[in-house]
């Protein structure tokens, strides 16, 4: 198989988490956490290290909600969707957000990877009701308004 | 011995003796209820997710029969008003994402989905129907897979990944977005999918079916110009009484040859004459390696087009070991291409197989000879018996036929090769010195017959013993190669994809394991009828090797595969 | 910094003590996922930097050879009151200043530590009434805080800290004084009971573990606390690690395990890293290890991080993700307790349960079943949120009654709304209503009342709140969360969805009640998992507390609480309306017409009733009702 890809990373995650079944979870992190993504050629060699098959992988990734097969964008904006952010009014920021960039429940990532705005189930901090985060940063007691701001100011950073 | 206490439980109010079943769905089904279920397979891991088989308890409580130990005491109803509501709102719930076009779906009347639908009376179902467009992949050469008709039972999932250790198709997604796919959805073709069918024989919807090449066939028959030839397996005639009027495992042959001539084949053969062949040529091929040190042993079988696929896939450097021998429907096939390739008129050749693998096998370009595919159409026992009922043939009416001339003959040991073992028992037929009867019954009781999945024996040949294992269910073929690896050794290895060997194939029409059994005494009882045992007995082979094999036995009955 | 054995253990604690007694001033910065979130570890940075500045002795860490009195400056784990946040506690006054900014911090330093004074305007105010001291906060007064007392309250990334406070000591007791009979049978009479859902008795688990053969075995933690609306959990183990840490090896002495996992939600990167450091310190003392303080015992702890899948919380789930695999529950048998983890062993509980095993041990069972009712002794935190004043993070014995929850500690509802329902247990608990105000919250009550305690959340839910929505709510989150396995979860609870979408959209029919309530009993009687069986709850107790408000929504189209968008009739009042167009230009879909300075209209067959006309009017003519 003609193929560029760089596995050194890959390589030395897999060396570092070990290269069994029971790590495929941690091992899918690690990868994502390097290059923001699961990129596609990193599913066959994964496979073949760990000996399982590269479906198994791919089921595995395609099941958790925190894997990505897709390229994400610069700023990962997560906007919680958890029983109190939605009794304080969460889905009028998601829809802010959205039509500021363009963007859809289909279509989570601006094409030129500067953002992807996503529904998370709760963040666990209920008590800043309603919360947003990006980059894993948490902006608490959010409106539609701030959120605008936000976007503002973080477009002039992409 | 202290004879053990019988342990009872009630079962719909009788009380029913426990005797190690593993889970109440087997002690039910011994009353005589056949419990609905989607998922449950003996031979899988438990999986419990169709929900079908609910039973209720003393309590009121509900289990799953499939995940339930009997225990002594327990007291289970199968039938109460709440079960039958549940198996209803399940089926209805299952037909609202399904499509329900039963009249124009391949699995028509094979359909486990449609009986059950039936079964319980489901004349409405309340929910807006949701099903997708099909959703087809018809890359493979062996199978076509439909996601829009799959009920994610996990049956083909288990299947591939437990039996066979394929691991060409997994669950994808989840909720009810979930699917059954191959990694990044891939055509099956570019998956490590090695076509062994087993997928589509447990597949209880249409969901994965077997690629037909019915209609090319009638095509070619109704060919006035064309000469059409058919060749059928030993596993064939074993397996496809049962839907045709005929006991389980009976020997059909006859009525095959007959219905075959019936539908315009001019000749019909079978195809143990080419596993005479097979026996002869990769005997030989033993003993060339027993002789050369350097030569690679153990040697792996060659016959069966899923084991070879596997192994190309998961053991490239093993492919030196596999037998050079073409499996025998190809050895068959090459010498009919043979001996029509000058005459004027077009030959089609059709091979009639237990085996969704071999349609691939059929195309490869490495069997090629002149240029040409020897076999033009592989269609498999379950396609045999649609066109069967489709002319409206009296299947159970018929008069047995024989073979036609001048192929016609073959030996007991042709025959059992459509059961796993029977490729070694041949072979070990021909290398045993002992020629007695008492000789061929010491060979039979070997421990290489019968339906495990890993077989182990051992035979003095020439002062030196020779370690032997027949594995069938590719499982069990990494397994044992693991123990290769490890430094085992071994002289032969028999590998049949399918558990069972060829009559459990993935074309053959789906049975339990009771089922298996039957089919494979129809084989046994197939060879006890043959006169001639051994296939170096078989005249006609002496006849071939003298006549057309002259100076071309490699060219013809050997091949390199070199996949790229 | 190492213990070889109890005796250099217990040399050290007192160490540590007397250093923790020479910090004759704390300040305790709240560093809980809330606070940080609102600039805490600005403000941290700050005051430290103004210590240093003032050349004031300080002291982060406490130091094995203190040089004498110091000013202790921590960063705390969560006290629960995130909504107040930043929190700063002052000691050893027990002051608690809320909302603190950056700009406050020179005040704090000047006024507070070095001149001892309170400063009024940071103190927490409700109704005129000012609350110097945290105790005094109604939010704290009725809370019996026994799990969560060392949240907030000490550095929460501090092994000495928690070690000069007396933390690992029940380790201590349980390695050297007990055997694991003796544990279990601890454990079993103090009638502990799981605090992730279910309620089963932590001590028969144990046993049941402890008589297994087999002898590898696992003890594993749950830390997948995915109930939207509850962080009881997180809080332990970002503000208490090391009491989660002991816990589990408790669990480990008494079972004969040597291996743990803890398993964490990916949400909680605070969590997780705070977990990490523990472990590391434990390591580091030979508190984790190979023969734990001279012992012939030995435990490791390793973290596993969720990736995203709510059914994970299930037991079977849990463990299969740890193996590598999809998180799909497995049927049953074989129970965890026998084939559990990579099929050995193993005792599953959840955070809360394993923090409350060291006080046990510490006090005894007697102590343990003084708190709350017989058959579910203890505490319980509950995660407040929804509209009611005081939101946070609490801990009441069991058996307290939602009244004084809702009323004495949430303090009632917010913005004058009155109180409607409370969801309780997330999307596999119920609703319950005025009349349950006065049952006691304890898992025997709340179920024969139709809900659970579940996780612990609790969202209380004013009259402007629709029910039929929130049962849409948790059905579109339970059918997000389905794993896809079983026939009656993955296509019953999209079926039950798609009714409910219909009923808020105006679209129901007569029998759509019926028929969700059927679909319950199907998916309650068959799902494979704890999950898929509990997933119809949120309707079934709707439809039970609330049935005229689905009816109200079928068959007058109406929304009784004003609530669905799609139900809502948006009109202008011609008598306010001064028609300047500002409406008619915000309409995405061009329903409103008119002449200007003429009222204008809105053509109600194509109004999508978004909204956007009502807050783009500046005279208020426009309502939505």
């Amino acid at each position: 198989m003609a193929d560029n890809f760089d596995y050194t990373v890959v390589d030395s995650i897999v060396d570092e988490l070990g290269a069994a079944e029971s790590s495929i979870i941690a091992i899918l992190q690690a990868v994502q956490e390097h290059y923001r993504y699961l990129p596609r050629e990193i599913f066959p060699h994964i496979a073949k290290r760990i000996g399982v098959s590269e479906v198994r992988i791919y089921s595995v990734a395609t099941f958790y909600e925190n894997f990505s097969l897709e390229p994400k964008g610069k700023f990962v904006i997560k906007v919680c969707d958890g029983t109190a952010c939605h009794v304080r009014k969460s889905i009028p920021i998601l829809e802010r957000l959205r039509s500021e960039l363009g963007l859809s429940a289909e279509k989570s990532t601006t094409d030129d990877l500067g953002f992807t705005v996503e529904t998370v189930s709760c963040l666990g901090a209920c008590g800043l009701a309603p919360v947003i985060t990006v980059n894993d940063k948490v902006y608490p007691a959010m409106t539609p308004d701030k959120a605008s701001e936000l976007i503002k100011s973080l477009k002039e950073e992409v | 011995m202290e004879k053990a206490k019988k342990e009872y439980m009630l079962i719909d109010g009788m009380p029913v003796e426990i005797n190690g079943e593993k889970n109440l769905l087997e002690l039910i089904r011994k009353t005589g209820i056949k419990m609905p279920t989607f998922c449950y397979h003996t031979e899988l891991s438990i999986y419990g997710a169709c929900r079908m088989c609910m039973v209720e308890n003393k309590w009121g409580g509900l289990d799953a029969a499939c995940s339930t130990i009997p225990k002594a005491g327990m007291e289970i109803r199968t039938n109460t008003e709440r079960l039958r509501k549940y198996r209803k709102n399940i089926l209805e719930l299952l037909l609202a994402n399904h499509c329900r076009d039963c009249t124009v779906c391949v699995n028509n009347g094979k359909c486990k989905l449609q009986a059950l639908a039936a079964q319980f009376h489901i004349m409405n179902v309340r929910f807006p129907n949701t099903a997708s467009t099909p959703v087809i992949d018809d890359s493979s050469a062996c199978i076509v897979k439909d996601t829009s008709k799959c009920i994610l039972c996990g049956d083909c999932v288990r299947v591939c990944n437990e039996i066979q250790n394929v691991g060409a198709i997994d669950f994808a997604h989840r909720g009810s977005k979930m699917t059954i796919s191959t990694a990044f959805n891939i055509p099956l073709a570019q998956s490590p999918c090695v076509g062994c069918g087993q997928c589509a024989a447990a597949c209880p919807t249409g969901a994965i079916t077997i690629k037909s090449n019915v209609s090319e066939v009638w095509k070619a028959l109704d060919d006035k110009d064309t000469k059409t030839t058919v060749q059928v397996a030993p596993a064939v005639r074993v397996a496809l009484g049962k839907e045709l009027g005929l006991r389980e495992g009976e020997d059909a042959m006859g009525r095959i040859v007959a219905a075959l001539h019936k539908m315009g084949f001019d000749e019909v053969f079978d195809t143990s004459t080419g596993a005479d062949l097979t026996v002869l040529e990769e005997t030989d091929e033993l003993l060339g390696r027993l002789a050369d040190d350097k030569a690679p042993l153990p040697l792996f079988t060659s016959c069966c087009p899923a084991w070879i696929q596997y192994c190309e896939n998961n053991y490239p450097e093993l492919m030196p070991h596999v037998s050079s021998c073409r499996s025998p429907m190809e050895m068959f096939a090459a010498i009919l291409h043979e001996e029509s390739k000058n005459s004027a008129k077009k030959h089609y050749h059709v091979a009639v197989m237990p085996c969704t693998a071999k349609k691939f096998e059929a195309k490869r370009d490495e069997l090629k000879l002149d240029g040409k595919d020897p076999v033009d159409a592989v269609i498999t026992t379950q396609e045999l018996i649609r066109m069967i009922k489709e002319i409206g043939i009296a299947f159970e009416d018929l008069e047995p036929e024989a073979p036609d001339a001048p192929y016609a003959g073959h030996s007991g040991s042709a025959v059992i090769f459509g059961v796993s073992g029977g490729v070694t028992e041949a072979v070990l037929r021909r290398i045993s010195p002992d020629k007695t009867r008492t000789g061929l019954n010491a060979i039979a009781y070997q421990g290489i017959r019968g339906l495990e999945g890993a077989k182990y024996t051992e035979v003095e040949y020439e002062g030196r013993t020779l370690k032997i294992a027949v594995v069938s269910g590719l499982k069990n073929a990494s397994d044992l190669i693991e123990r290769i690896r490890a430094g085992e050794h071994f002289d032969i290895v028999e590998v049949m994809a399918c558990p069972g060997g060829c009559i459990n194939g993935g074309g053959q029409p789906f049975i339990t394991s009771e089922y298996k059994q039957l089919r494979s005494d129809g084989l046994y009882s197939a060879d006890k009828l043959c006169s001639v045992k051994r296939s170096e007995e078989n005249h006609l082979t002496a006849i071939l090797y003298d006549g057309i094999l002259r100076d071309k036995t490699h060219e013809l009955l050997h091949v390199k595969y070199d996949r790229k | 910094m190492y213990f070889n054995n109890r005796e250099e253990l217990q040399k050290a604690r007192e160490i540590y003590k007397a250093a923790l007694g020479l910090e004759t001033k704390k300040i305790l910065v709240c560093a809980g996922t809330g606070c940080v979130s609102s600039g805490s570890l600005d403000i941290y940075a700050k005051l430290k930097a103004i210590l240093e500045e003032k050349g004031i002795v300080c002291s982060v860490e406490l130091q094995e050879e203190p040089h004498g009195e110091s000013v202790g400056i921590k960063r705390s784990g969560c006290h629960g009151f995130c909504e107040m946040g930043p929190l700063v506690r002052i000691e050893p006054q027990g002051w608690l200043y809320v909302k603190v900014k950056e700009s406050d911090c020179e005040e704090i330093i000047e006024k507070t530590i070095i001149g001892g004074e309170h400063i009024a305007r940071l103190a927490y105010q409700k109704g005129g009434e000012l609350c110097e001291k945290q105790d005094e906060i109604p939010f704290y007064k009725k809370q019996t805080r026994i799990v969560l007392d060392h949240c907030g309250h000490i550095d929460a990334t501090s092994i000495k800290e928690y070690l000069a406070i007396g933390g690992y000591s029940a380790v201590e007791k349980a390695l050297f004084e007990m055997d694991g009979d003796e544990i279990v049978n601890v454990i079993t009479e103090s009638n502990l009971r799981g605090r992730g859902g279910g309620g089963f008795p932590a001590g028969r688990k144990w046993s049941q573990v402890r008589r297994q053969k087999e002898p590898q075995k696992y003890i594993v933690c749950n830390g997948d606390e995915g109930d939207p609306g509850a962080f009881m959990d997180r809080s332990i183990m970002e503000g208490d690690p090391h009491r989660l840490l002991a816990g589990m090896m408790i669990a480990g002495i008494a079972c004969g395990a040597s291996e743990g996992y803890i398993y964490v939600r990916a949400e909680y990167p605070m969590a997780v890293s705070r977990l990490r450091d523990a472990i590391a310190q434990a390591e580091e003392c030979g508190l984790l290890g190979d023969n734990i303080l001279g012992s012939d015992f030995s435990f490791r702890i390793h973290i596993n991080r969720g990736a995203g899948a709510f059914v994970c919380g299930e037991g079977s789930a849990l463990t299969a993700s740890i193996e590598g695999k999809r998180g799909m529950p497995r049927v049953k048998p074989p129970r965890t307790v026998e084939h559990g983890l990579f099929d050995k062993p193993t005792v599953l509980n959840n955070v809360e349960t394993y923090a409350n095993v060291p006080l046990i041990i510490n006090r005894g069972a007697e102590w343990y079943k003084s708190i709350g009712p017989d058959n579910s002794p203890g505490t319980k935190a509950f995660a407040l949120t929804g509209n009611i004043n005081n939101t946070g993070l609490i801990e009441v014995p069991m058996g307290t009654t939602l009244r004084e929850v809702i009323f004495d500690i949430g303090g009632g509802m917010r913005d004058g709304g009155t109180f409607k329902a409370v969801q309780i247990g997330g999307p596999s608990g119920g609703c319950l209503v005025t009349p349950h105000l006065d049952i006691p919250l304890d898992f025997d009550s709340l179920k024969s009342a139709g809900a659970m305690i579940g996780s612990g959340g609790l969202v209380v839910m004013d009259d402007k709140t629709c029910m039929v929505e929130v049962a849409r709510f948790f059905m579109n989150f339970t059918q997000n969360e389905s794993c896809g396995k079983c026939v009656p979860c993955r296509e019953g609870t999209k079926r039950m969805l798609e009714i409910l979408e219909r009923i808020v959209a105006g679209e129901g029919q007569e029998g759509d009640i019926e028929l969700l309530l059927e679909l319950a009993d199907t998916i309650s009687a068959t799902a494979l998992c704890g999950l898929g069986k509990t997933a119809p709850m949120p309707v079934v107790s709707t439809i039970k507390n609330f049935r005229e408000e689905y009816e109200a929504h079928i068959r007058d189209k109406k929304c009784p609480a004003g609530a669905c968008q799609k139900l809502k009739a948006i009109t202008i009042d011609p008598e306010l309306c001064k028609g300047c167009s500002k409406c008619a230009r915000q309409c995405p879909v061009n329903a409103i017409s008119g002449k200007i300075k003429e009222p204008f209209v809105i053509d109600s067959a194509k109004c999508i009733k978004c909204g956007a006309c009502v807050s783009a009017c500046p005279f208020h003519a426009i309502k939505e009702g």
